[in-house]
């Protein structure tokens, strides 16, 4: 039985396809036979931040219609053994994915898998709830920002209540938080909620805190995931999120501003 | 950081704080809406009509709130007369 993990947010462009990536990857890494699937249909993006858009064949879509196997589809990363991409269709409608052939899929995957990472798109629309449906954990990227908190919180308010889990009236989806794109200078000047203030309000467990770096930018780029970069910051913020995710106990890294001298801080720089 | 920033940055009323007391308000208020049951409005909307049978009243005078509790829920009515 594989786990299924959901990344989701509610807002867009908050880190969701570049945290689906570095934690599918991660976990592959770790020994995991993992697959990571893109659920937005119609936005596929997941196969370029993974390098394989070229070996794009047959999608999601193909697979629930019965136009190809699960075989055919999955692309085999070239990087990390045991880890697999399964890309969206990049013309079908939103609605392709129906509930009965997501489940399917799912239930295939899951004989012979050990993780299913679901890559959410944007919103809370029919895409969004099928990735969240099957959720075993949820991994709810969050800026620290007030548009992106705020629907943190709706996505949390959905998953307790339209999930498989909840609907079933079984063990509640386990929910964390991740806080991507965190700048502790800013923290320490003010102008940015802290990851206190985030964790006080969503009031969920806090899975790991990914400093604001260009390496996510220069990752996406070349098609690499960010937890590649090993020597990065961003690349061992994720390595750790994906060591607890598994129950490690890892202390927090990069939440301090560099120091700075007493000269620097009063005169700016 | 300048000079007066750096002073700036002592004080309470940073724009995290106004974020965060913001956030505070308006996640506590959906998260109450979360939580009541989907015949509420409607409930509203009738007990307004009916109390509009005998006095004149606005549809915001009418408060309808649940409170859970481990043992009971209590449906609190809170409607506001016109004076007279």
């Amino acid at each position: 039985m594989a786990k299924i993990i959901t990344v989701t947010s509610g807002k867009g462009g908050v880190g969701k396809t570049t945290t689906s990536a570095s934690i599918s990857t991660g976990l592959a890494r770790r020994g995991h036979k993992t697959v990571v699937i893109d659920f937005d249909v119609g936005l596929r993006n997941l196969d370029l931040i993974m390098n394989c858009e070229r070996r794009v064949v047959y999608d999601f879509v193909n697979v629930i219609q019965g136009e190809a196997t699960l075989n055919q589809a999955l692309i085999r990363d070239k990087r990390v053994n045991s880890l697999y991409i399964l890309p969206a269709s990049q013309t079908r409608e939103k609605e392709a994915l129906t509930f009965e052939g997501v489940e399917k899929v799912l239930n295939e995957l899951s004989e012979t898998f050990d993780y299913i990472v679901c890559d959410s798109p944007a919103g809370i629309e029919h895409g969004a709830l099928m990735a969240l449906y099957f959720a075993d954990a949820a991994v709810v990227t969050t800026n620290p920002e007030v548009s992106s908190v705020r629907d943190s919180d709706r996505i949390l308010g959905i998953l307790q209540s339209k999930s498989r889990r909840a609907e079933k009236g079984l063990d509640p989806v386990e929910e964390y938080l991740l806080l991507t794109r965190y700048n502790p200078d800013r923290v320490e000047r003010g102008e940015m909620l802290s990851v206190e203030d985030v964790s006080d309000i969503l009031a969920i467990p806090l899975l790991g805190v990914i400093p604001e770096s260009q390496i996510v930018l220069n990752a996406s780029n070349q098609g690499l995931p960010v937890i590649l970069e090993d020597e990065s910051d961003a690349g061992q913020a994720y390595d750790d999120a994906v060591a607890r995710l598994e129950g490690e106990e890892r202390e927090f890294r990069f939440l301090k501003a560099d120091k700075k001298g007493f000269l620097a801080r009063v005169f700016g720089g | 950081m300048s000079f007066f920033d750096y002073f700036k940055s002592r004080k309470k009323n940073t724009s995290a704080s106004v974020a965060k007391e913001r956030l505070q308000i308006i996640v506590a208020h959906e998260r109450g809406q979360r939580e009541q049951p989907d015949y509420l409005p409607k409930l509203q909307q009738e007990l307004v009509a009916v109390i509009r049978k005998y006095v004149e009243i606005e549809d915001d005078q009418v408060q309808v709130e649940l409170d859970r509790n481990d043992e009971c829920s209590v449906l609190e009515l809170n409607v506001t007369l016109p004076e007279h």
